[in-house]
C-alpha cells in the first residue's frame, strides 16, 4: 500500500492504495466520485476521462499513485459554483446531447478540454477529437451541436430539434 | 408555434441534471455495508467436458470467502426461456438445461465455471487463478449450416440434434408460395448474412445481492430493463423465492439495447450466494465479460426470393433463415426470428403470398437474443435489399417499384397473421423525397465523380410491429407471460403527483416524457408530476421496456390511471361546488361547472380528498390514487422511409456517409426533440451494423471480437449530422394517445439504405456488383470491385 494525496475538485484528499489501483477506481471506490464511468477494460471508450493538471486524462489509464500530487478535476466539480449547470453542461440539456447518461461525464470532461484548446472548433474537429470517446444512444448528432453550441456557434442550421 | 408544455413539447429532460453533474445511480454506484465481491471464473474454450474442478487452493487464499461450482447450483432451476415455440410439425422447441454454473461441460466461451467470493474484488480474481481444471475438449460447433447436419457434434447431448425448432410460417401456405414462384414472371433471389452483433451499452452489467435473515428478504440490484420480469423469472422458475421476499432494483441504468431485458445466471449467482455468504454480494461486468456473457444479436443466413408478375408486382415471397440461438436459450431468444421476424416479412407492402422458414440452430457460442429491433431488421434488411436488387434486374427504378407495391388501404391483413391498423407510406415517401432531396441527387453524384468518388444513393422503407403485445394474441404463440403494463397515478394531498410505471427508462427520458401527458389532462404544471420506476417494491407490476413499448402500452395504462383519477375528482368537485359529477369540466387546473362562473382548483379537490371534512363519504372513498392495467389490443405499426447517400472512394473501397435522411410516422409524438434523438441512436446503431460491427468466432469457437479493439463500434467521425422528420403522422387507432413507439425504428430502418447506396455507387462506376454482406468495409467493397 502507497499513501497518496493529491486536490480533486479543489478539495485536498489522501488514500493508501496497491500498486495497480487505477486513477478511475480510486475515484469511484475510494473517494466514492462515482461521477466517473468505467465502460471499458482497454482505454477505449472515454467514460472516465478527468482532467489532471489541466489535461484531460483517461482515469483508468493511469495508477492512481500517478497522480499523487496532481489536481484532478472530476464531472462532480464541473458546474459551476452556485450549483447551477456549466456552459457546456447546459448546451447538452439544451440540445439533448445524451440519453443515458453512462458516456455523459466523459463527454464533458472531454469537451470542456477541447474548448479550451480549441475555442470555436468545427463540425470535424468536435468529430476528430471525439474519437476517443464512445456513445451508444445519441448518434453523436446532438452531442457534436451541443459542444458547438457551447462555443458560442449558432447550431440552429444543423437539422432536427 | 411549438408548444412549451405537454403533449407535443420538447420539454428538455429533467433526468440530465444528474446525469451531466455526475450524481445519476447506476448499480455500480450501489455500495453496501459489509459487501464482498464476485470474481467469475469463465471457460475460456467452446466445448469441453468437466472432469474435476479443485477448488481447495483457491478457497484458502486470502480474502476468500466462499467458491462455488456448477455443483452448488444443481438444486435451482435453470435459466429459463419465456417464449414456447411450437415448429412446423406440431412439437414444441427442444430446450435445454440452462445452468447457472456449467455443470460437466461447458458449451460456450464465457460460460461460467466457477465463482470466487472474496473480501475485495482483487482476491476474488487472485484467487480464480489458483482453481484448478481438468477439462477434455471436444470439437466446436459454430456453422449452422453444418451444426444442422447429420451427425455433427451435438452442443447439448441429450437433445435429438442441434436444431431447436424448424419452423413454418404460413405452414398452409408452403405449397401455394411454392406454386407461385413456379408460375411467376420474375424470380429475384438473394443470399445475405445479418450480421451477429453485440449491443454494447456503454454501461457494463452490474449486479449486487442482498439478504436480511430477519425478515428472509432478498434484494437484487441489477442493470435491468424490467425488474418485474427479472423477479419473476428468477424467483418462480430459478431460486423458489416468492414475490413478497424478492425485491428486485434497477436504478439508472446505462443503455440497454434489449441486452438488458433478459435474465442472466449472474442476477441469480448473487441473489444466491448473498444468501449463503450472508452479506451482499457485488458483480461489475467488464468489457470483456460483457462481449463473451451479454446476450447478442442478430446473427442470421438468409436465402429469399421474391416472385413478380410482368408488371412487376410482387405475387410471393419465400425465405429460408438459419438463426442462431448460441448454446442456450436465452430469455426471449427464441421468439426474435420467429415472432418477430417472420410476421414482418410482409414490409410496406401487398404480396399476397409468403412463406417464411427459420432453422433455429445450437451453437457453442454466447446466447443470442434481442437487440434493438429484435428479428424486425433482419425481416427489413432481406426485403429491402432484395425489392433493390429486383429493381435493377427489372430496368426500374427501385422508389418506383416500391410505390407500386405499396399497401395503400388501411386496415389492412397482412398474409403473415398481422393486422396494420393505420399507415400511409406514400406519404412518408413523398417526405422522404423532400428531407432527403432527392431530385438534387445527380448533381451531386457529378460533383463526387469530379473528385474521382463514386457516390450512391439507397433508399428504403420498413414497418415494424410495436407495443409488445397483445396478451391473449402472444399466449397463444408461446409467450409464457402477458405482456401488458401498468402504471398507478398517485395524487398528494397537495395536488402535486407521483406516478408509477412499470416501463424503465434507461436513455428513453420518461421522467420528463411521461409527465407532459398527465400535465395535458389535468392542466397543472410538469413539474409537479414526478414518475417513479424501476423498483418491484414501489411499482405496483410491470413488464418493462423493450419492443418500443414503454409509451403505447405503459403510457396507455397511465392515461386510464389518470382517468380514473380525473373521474373520481370530479365527483368531489361536484360535492364542492353543488352540482352534478356530469357537468362538472376539467381544464387548465380547474374544475367548473359547465355553462356557470363556479370553481375549484385542482389543489383544493386534492386537499378535499386527502382532509375530507366537506366530502361524500357516503359515496366514495378519501384520497385520490388509481391504478390501471392496460392490455394492448393490436401491435403498432410504426413504419418510414429512409435514404442513404454514400461517397466509395475507389481505390480503397472505404465508405463514407455523406447524407441520411429518415421520414418516419411514429403516429402522435409527446416529445419531439426526445423522439428524434431515439431515431439518431437507431440509425447510427444501423450504420455500426452495415458498414463497422461484426462479432466474430473462429472456428473452434473462440470469440475473436471481444473487445473495443477488435469490434468497431461507430465513432462521432464515422458519423453524419441526420435529416430526421416525424411529420407524417397517421395516429395508432387503438390506444388512448395514438401513439407507435420509435425507440428501434431508426436500428430497423437504416441497415438497407446503407448497402444499397454502396451496391448504387459501384454500380455507378460500371462494377457489376449485385451484394456485398455487412459490415460493408474496405476490404469486402474492394475485393467486390475486383472480382466484379
Ligand atoms: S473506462 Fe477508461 S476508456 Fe473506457
Ligand atoms: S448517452 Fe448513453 S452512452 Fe451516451
Amino acid at each position: 500500500m502507497t499513501g497518496i494525496s493529491m486536490v480533486v475538485n479543489g478539495r485536498a484528499v489522501s488514500g493508501d492504495v496497491e500498486g495497480r489501483t487505477l486513477l478511475s477506481s480510486f475515484l469511484r471506490d475510494d473517494l466514492r466520485l462515482t461521477g466517473t464511468h468505467v465502460g471499458c477494460d482497454t482505454s477505449q471508450c472515454g467514460a472516465c476521462v478527468v482532467h489532471v493538471n489541466g489535461k484531460a486524462v483517461k482515469a483508468c489509464t493511469m495508477f492512481a499513485v500517478e497522480a499523487d500530487g496532481a489536481e484532478v478535476a472530476t464531472i462532480e466539480g464541473e458546474a459551476n459554483a452556485d450549483g447551477s449547470l456549466s456552459v457546456i453542461q447546459q448546451a447538452f440539456q439544451d440540445h439533448h446531447g445524451l440519453q443515458c447518461g453512462f458516456c455523459t461525464p466523459g463527454m464533458v470532461m472531454s469537451a470542456a478540454a477541447l474548448l479550451k484548446d480549441n475555442p470555436k472548433p468545427t463540425e470535424t474537429e468536435v468529430r476528430d477529437y471525439l474519437e476517443g470517446n464512445i456513445c451508444r444512444c445519441t448518434g453523436y448528432h446532438n452531442i457534436v451541436k451541443a459542444i458547438m453550441a457551447a462555443s458560442g456557434q449558432d447550431v440552429s442550421a444543423i437539422a432536427a430539434e | 408555434m411549438p408548444k412549451d408544455s405537454g403533449i407535443g413539447a420538447s420539454s428538455k429532460r429533467r433526468e440530465d441534471l444528474r446525469f451531466l453533474t455526475g450524481a445519476g445511480k447506476y448499480t455500480d454506484d450501489i455500495n453496501i455495508h459489509g459487501q464482498t465481491y464476485v470474481h467469475f471464473l469463465r471457460a475460456d474454450v467452446a466445448h469441453a467436458t468437466i472432469n474435476s474442478i479443485d477448488t481447495t487452493a483457491a478457497a484458502a487464499m486470502p480474502g476468500v470467502v466462499q467458491v462455488f461450482t456448477g455443483a452448488d447450483f444443481e438444486a435451482v432451476g435453470g435459466i429459463p426461456c419465456g417464449w414456447q415455440v411450437t415448429d412446423r410439425f406440431g412439437e414444441p422447441m427442444q430446450e435445454p438445461r440452462h445452468p447457472v454454473i456449467a455443470h460437466g461441460t461447458i458449451r460456450h466461451v464465457g460460460e461460467i465455471v466457477a465463482a470466487v467470493v472474496g473480501e475485495t474484488l482483487a482476491q476474488a480474481r487472485d484467487a480464480a487463478e489458483a482453481i484448478v481444471l481438468d477439462l477434455t475438449e471436444k470439437p466446436a460447433v459454430v456453422d449452422m449450416k453444418a451444426a444442422a447436419t447429420e451427425g455433427s457434434t451435438k452442443v447439448h447431448d441429450d437433445l435429438a440434434s442441434n436444431i431447436c425448432y424448424d419452423w413454418g410460417f404460413v405452414e398452409e401456405n408452403r405449397d401455394a408460395v411454392d406454386q407461385a414462384i413456379k408460375d411467376a414472371a420474375h424470380v429475384t433471389t438473394l443470399e445475405l448474412v445479418n450480421n451477429r452483433l453485440v449491443a454494447n451499452p456503454m454501461e457494463p452489467r452490474v449486479a449486487v445481492g442482498e439478504y436480511s435473515r430477519s425478515d428472509d428478504m432478498h434484494t437484487l440490484h441489477t442493470t435491468s430493463q424490467n425488474p418485474h420480469v427479472i423477479r419473476l423469472l428468477m424467483g418462480a422458475f430459478v431460486l423458489g423465492i416468492p414475490e413478497h421476499k424478492l425485491r428486485v432494483v434497477a436504478p439508472d441504468v446505462g443503455g440497454g439495447f434489449g441486452t438488458k431485458i433478459f435474465h442472466y445466471a449472474e442476477e441469480a449467482f448473487c441473489t444466491f450466494a448473498a444468501k449463503a455468504v450472508n452479506r451482499p454480494v457485488k458483480w461489475t461486468s467488464t468489457r470483456s465479460e460483457a462481449f463473451m456473457s451479454d446476450a447478442h444479436g442478430r446473427d442470421h443466413v438468409t436465402k429469399i426470393e421474391l416472385a413478380m408478375d410482368a408488371d412487376n408486382n410482387f405475387t410471393a415471397i419465400r425465405t429460408e433463415t438459419y438463426a442462431n440461438m448460441g448454446a442456450y436459450l436465452s430469455t426471449f431468444a427464441s421468439s426474435v426470428p420467429t415472432w418477430l421476424h417472420g410476421t414482418l416479412m410482409a414490409g410496406n407492402y401487398k404480396t399476397p403470398l409468403i412463406y417464411v422458414n427459420v432453422k433455429a440452430m445450437f451453437t457453442n457460442t454466447v446466447p443470442v437474443d434481442a437487440y434493438r429491433g429484435a428479428g424486425r431488421p433482419e425481416a427489413t434488411f432481406q426485403l429491402e435489399r432484395v425489392i433493390d436488387k429486383a429493381a435493377r434486374e427489372r430496368g426500374v427504378d427501385p422508389i418506383a417499384l416500391r410505390r407500386q407495391n405499396f399497401v395503400t388501404e388501411f386496415p389492412y391483413a397482412t398474409p403473415v397473421a398481422v393486422e396494420y391498423d393505420t399507415g400511409d407510406y406514400e406519404a412518408t415517401m413523398a417526405k422522404l423525397e423532400e428531407i432527403a432531396d432527392i431530385d438534387g441527387f445527380a448533381a451531386r453524384r457529378a460533383e463526387s465523380e469530379a473528385k474521382g468518388k463514386l457516390r450512391g444513393l439507397g433508399v428504403n422503407c420498413y414497418i415494424e410491429a410495436c407495443g409488445i403485445a397483445p396478451s391473449n394474441l402472444v399466449g397463444q404463440l408461446g409467450a409464457r407471460a402477458g405482456l401488458y403494463d401498468a402504471a398507478t397515478v398517485r395524487v398528494n394531498a397537495t395536488g402535486s403527483i407521483s406516478v408509477m410505471v412499470g416501463a424503465h427508462s434507461h436513455g428513453q427520458g420518461h421522467e420528463t416524457s411521461f409527465p407532459q401527458v398527465i400535465s395535458e389532462m389535468i392542466g397543472i404544471p410538469e413539474d409537479q408530476i414526478d414518475i417513479v420506476h424501476g423498483d418491484t417494491s414501489k411499482i405496483p407490476f410491470g413488464m418493462g421496456t423493450y419492443g418500443s413499448r414503454s409509451l403505447a402500452v405503459c403510457g396507455s395504462a397511465m392515461v386510464r390511471a389518470a382517468e380514473k383519477v380525473i373521474n373520481k375528482a370530479k365527483k368531489i368537485a361536484a360535492h364542492l361546488l353543488e352540482a352534478s359529477d356530469a357537468d362538472i369540466e376539467l381544464k387548465d387546473g380547474q374544475f367548473s361547472v359547465a355553462g356557470t362562473d363556479k370553481s375549484v382548483a385542482w389543489g383544493d379537490v386534492t386537499l378535499a380528498a386527502y382532509v375530507p371534512h366537506n366530502y361524500p363519504l357516503e359515496d366514495i372513498e378519501p384520497g385520490l390514487e388509481e391504478t390501471a392495467f392496460y392490455d394492448p389490443a393490436n401491435f403498432t405499426y410504426p413504419a418510414g422511409a429512409y435514404a442513404c447517400e454514400v461517397e466509395v472512394d475507389p481505390d480503397t473501397g472505404k465508405v463514407t456517409i455523406e447524407r441520411f435522411s429518415a421520414a418516419d410516422d411514429f403516429g402522435n409524438v409527446i416529445n419531439p426533440m426526445i423522439v428524434s434523438g431515439q431515431v439518431h441512436g437507431g440509425i447510427a446503431q444501423g450504420i455500426g451494423q452495415a458498414l463497422l460491427e461484426n462479432c466474430a468466432y473462429d472456428e473452434d469457437g473462440q470469440l475473436i471480437s471481444a473487445s473495443y479493439m477488435d469490434y468497431a463500434m461507430p465513432r462521432a467521425d464515422d458519423l453524419p449530422f441526420y435529416t430526421v422528420d416525424h411529420s407524417c403522422q397517421t395516429p395508432c387507432t387503438h390506444n388512448p394517445l395514438g401513439v407507435k413507439g420509435c425507440g428501434e425504428a431508426g436500428a430497423i430502418g437504416s441497415p438497407p439504405s446503407v448497402v444499397n447506396a454502396v451496391i448504387d455507387a459501384l454500380q455507378s462506376g460500371g462494377k457489376n456488383v449485385t451484394h456485398i454482406d455487412m459490415p460493408v468495409t474496405p476490404a469486402r467493397v474492394w475485393e467486390a470491385m475486383n472480382n466484379a
